[in-house]
């Protein structure tokens, strides 16, 4: 019973954290229609960002994560003006191969700036963690679900009690509509990419001190933060974050129970199994394309 | 210059000198570069590259089907070269199988896993596909990596055998060029096989690809499938020709790298992909001095890929091919001599369309409420009301793009209230769409003949590209674009894409018409035309149900008339007295 305690809360951390980037998958994909395969490299840069700071440069850990986020916000331009913008009028196959090749493009830059070794970077307290009667919580985790918490309050007063939020919903459901009244659509997408870029750093940021830094990472959290928006339901926020925390915890249990080499697979079989079965997800949206 | 100098006869089009006297200089070409490789004395750097080149282009070839003809991504192409390469890989060294044997495992193997990875996901849209073959990918390589038992893990499988024939790395060379030949030959012909063009109507669109009689799911697992096949087929020969293969050979990487080598040479095309393969192959060579630093020569990819996709969507192969065409524009064609001939199945009653208390309701929305609607035989009949009355929630349930919630739809005595799409097409329904869905990539002509090859069309002989030809020309010809069949859908006005569309479905010889508003967005001399051709097509006995809110249209044209309002039934029965009914008159025109 211990047990299953702490691997709860284990996974629940985990899944907070993919939890996070598939809300930046989400947003993007109601802005513009598309799923970005570059989220989890987002995550990744930011990771690299904090490690050159903190560990290499030994800035305080604060001012390292500041630098990240604002990192993040250049990516999140960049990456709009450079891959998404210039395909917005075609169809979604072109952009997907985009996002593809930039998802590549980062990796591989990183990959050839700073060498394959995998880097350390530590969490943000100094306390490790409390004991909390038969369960350690570990301080990081903690940190990861408060986070999480707080931004999907914030993401829910931002869409529904802020002008730029609705203006944004309005761009993500009728872009001509919205702009015949005055919305620009470019400024609305722009704010989207680099939100969702801030989500991915913010992600890859949290998650660094319990995974390594690796090329891979992003790789790693993006397909399961994809797999978490199919199980909550495609394009749904609620859905992406239960989604999310239920992978997590599918995951860790998995790799508690059956296997450890093959953790990262587990996801990839709840996936198929929910596309089989329902591929609607658990809050139901239109899978198909539209009729 | 006179148009008669540009017309091509019509005996040239559709009865073309036989295919192998046509396509004798590609077999020619092909047996020379076999005996090329057969016979050269390459040094061991030089045959490996040839031996590199020629197992991807196989693989390549796949992606040029699955992505370039069906549209479907697939980014899992490395795990199914694996596939092959590792069954040829154990099967001759741990189980001492025969070579040739492994071969086909490994063909067979790549093949049942591509369709049953197309089974769980094409249903869904393409952002799910894109996922899922990553996913897919990233399971092959953790197990190729961690069942060491079965895969030997990351040391990888030496020693791999090759056929008792090819023992030489040069005969062995020789043999890859061989199938690559054939392989090549297949695919470039395949947009002409009724496959194919299947596939290329999918990719186009979908929901017409659906009412053509075209089952979408079937054809993009057939896409699908077969680039998995093509997949497991070069990685077969791959592991034969270096006798070694790990886990680091198809990892996802390399399925961006078969990607960008699709891309790069032209998606559409397997010159394109021998192009791309040999230019990706050829150029990391020349530029060794990348590969010292890790990561870069992949980020390079990567930014090309972004490049490509922006500046150069149709690749290498196809920025040549569209220069040409712009230097050598398709020549005009002579009309069709034969008139296009309507035979519709009459295997029912006089009823050819029976509706009975069809409902369609979206959440609490009855878009369509219990409405029952009846098409005689012959003529004309007319479904109109205001809008929002669920007209074209009506039409969308009765081609089955969209599911009944209750009713019953009889068309020519089979029930097909159940059937997809392409069933009841095949059951003889045709139809057009209100907001026009041609395939726009194609030509009017192959647009029309992809309508002629509806299942069931019985006046298509035994449906050779001849027959097909000559039906989708007459069909052309009888909506008055004869001349211009061998022209892009994108050189037609709005007006003439609908009469493709006409032409489309009657090319398939249906049983019932299904008209969405026709005459929606054409001007007064159009709609007389199209006036003119609705006389036509109800003079050879086929029955049109038409869907218009162009009044004069609708009273001249239509001998029946059904009013629908709030998706109910307001009035039904012979067109004069329906337009003089007190109910349709206050629905239109307000309660005085």
């Amino acid at each position: 019973m211990d047990l299953v305690l702490q691997l709860l809360f284990t996974g629940i951390g985990i899944g907070a954290v993919y939890a996070l980037v598939a809300l930046g998958f989400v947003l993007i994909f109601r802005a513009t229609n598309v799923v970005n395969f570059a989220q989890g490299e987002f995550s990744m840069v930011a990771a690299y960002i904090m490690v050159i700071c903190a560990v290499d440069l030994s800035l305080p850990y604060w001012l390292s994560f500041i630098i990240a986020l604002a990192g993040m916000v250049v990516v999140g331009v960049i990456f709009n003006l450079g891959v998404y913008y210039p395909l917005r009028h075609r169809t979604y196959l072109p952009v997907i191969i985009a996002t593809i090749g930039a998802s590549i493009l980062l990796t591989n830059s990183v990959l050839a700036l700073y060498g394959p070794q995998p880097q350390v970077l530590a969490g943000w307290f100094e306390t490790p963690g409390i004991q909390l009667g038969p369960v350690y919580l570990d301080s990081q985790y903690l940190l990861i679900i408060a986070v999480t918490l707080a931004l999907v309050a914030f993401n829910w007063w931002f869409f529904e009690h802020t002008m730029i939020g609705k203006k944004l919903q309005a761009t993500s459901q009728d872009k001509e509509m919205a702009s015949l009244l005055g919305i620009s659509v470019s400024t609305m997408i722009m704010i989207t990419f680099i939100y969702s870029a801030v989500l991915g750093g913010l992600a890859g940021i949290l998650v660094a001190p319990i995974l390594f830094v690796s090329i891979q990472m992003g790789a790693t959290i993006a397909l399961k933060a994809f797999a978490a928006t199919i199980i909550g339901g495609f394009g749904d926020v609620a859905g992406a974050v239960i989604g999310g925390l239920a992978l997590g915890i599918i995951e860790t249990f998995g790799a508690a129970y059956i296997s450890v080499p093959y953790k990262d697979g587990f996801a990839f079989l709840v996936l198929v199994l929910f596309l089989i079965f329902r591929p609607q997800g658990i809050f139901g949206e239109r899978v198909a394309e539209k009729a | 210059m006179s148009t008669s100098e540009n017309i091509q006869s019509v005996a040239d089009i559709a009865r073309p000198k036989p295919l192998l006297v046509r396509h004798a200089p590609y077999f020619i070409g092909a047996a020379v570069l076999v005996f090329l490789a057969a016979s050269m004395q390459f040094d061991g750097y030089i045959l490996n590259i040839l031996m590199q080149a020629t197992t991807f282009a196989i693989a390549v070839f796949g992606l040029s089907v699955v992505l370039g003809l069906c549209g479907q991504i697939n980014l899992s192409q490395a795990a199914f070269f694996g596939f092959g390469a590792y069954v040829v890989g154990l099967g001759t060294t741990d189980y001492q199988l025969n070579y040739w044997i492994c071969l086909f495992g490994g063909c067979v193997l790549a093949l049942a896993a591509g369709a049953l990875l197309g089974l769980s996901t094409l249903r869904l849209g393409g952002h799910y596909l894109a996922m899922v073959t990553i996913s897919f990918q990233q399971i092959v390589t953790l197990i190729m990596i961690n069942a060491i038992w079965l895969t030997k893990g990351p040391d990888g499988v030496p020693k791999i055998g090759r056929p008792a024939l090819f023992s030489s790395s040069q005969s062995y060379l020789a043999f890859c060029v061989a199938v690559l030949a054939i392989v090549g030959y297949i695919v470039w012909h395949m947009p002409n096989t009724r496959l194919g063009r299947a596939m290329r109507a999918v990719r186009d669109n979908e929901l017409a690809a659906g009412v053509n009689g075209i089952d979408v799911f079937r054809t993009k697992i057939y896409a699908f499938a077969i680039c998995a096949l093509l997949g497991g087929l070069g990685g077969g020969l791959f592991a034969g020709g270096f006798a070694y293969v790990s886990p680091d050979q198809f990892s996802f990487a390399e399925s961006i790298v078969f990607l960008t080598m699709s891309l790069l040479g032209g998606v559409a095309s397997p010159i394109g992909s021998a192009i791309g393969t040999g230019l990706l192959i050829l150029i990391p060579e020349w530029l060794r001095f990348l590969k010292s630093v890790p990561g870069l020569y992949l980020a390079i990819y990567g930014l090309s890929v972004i490049l490509i996709i922006r500046f150069m969507p149709d690749g290498i192969w196809g920025f040549v091919t569209a220069a040409y065409d712009r230097m050598w524009p398709p020549k005009k064609v002579a009309p069709s001599a034969a008139a296009l001939v309507l035979k519709p199945a009459a295997t029912g009653g006089a009823t050819v369309l029976d509706v009975t208390d069809l409902s369609k309701h979206f959440g609490g929305l009855k878009a369509v409420d219990g409405v029952d609607i009846a098409v005689h035989r012959g003529g004309v009949h007319a479904l109109i009301g205001p809008n929002g009355s669920g007209k074209t929630t009506t039409l969308n349930v009765l081609s089955g793009l969209y599911e009944a919630t209750a009713g019953k739809v009889v068309l020519d005595g089979t029930d097909v209230t159940a059937m997809p799409p392409h069933l009841r097409a095949a059951a003889g329904l045709g139809r057009t769409f209100q907001n026009i869905r041609l395939f726009r990539s194609m030509t009017a002509l192959e647009n029309v003949i992809i309508g002629a090859e509806r299942p069931g069309n019985t006046l298509i002989g035994k449906g050779d590209h001849a027959a097909l030809t000559e039906r989708a020309l007459a069909a052309l010809t009888f909506v008055g674009l004869g001349p211009r069949a061998n022209e892009l859908i994108s050189s037609f006005s709005y007006g003439h894409q609908r009469l493709i569309e006409i032409a489309r479905a009657l090319a398939g010889n249906p049983t019932l018409l299904l008209l969405d508003e026709p005459a929606a967005g054409l001007n007064s001399t159009e709609k007389l035309e199209l006036h003119e051709l609705l006389k036509r097509i109800a003079a050879q006995g086929l029955t049109i149900l038409i869907i218009d809110h162009d009044m004069t249209l609708v009273s001249e044209a239509a001998q029946h008339i059904t009013v629908l309002n709030f998706g109910r039934r307001i009035a039904d029965g012979e067109s004069m007295a329906v337009l003089r009914h007190p109910d349709v008159v206050s629905a239109y025109l307000g309660t005085a």
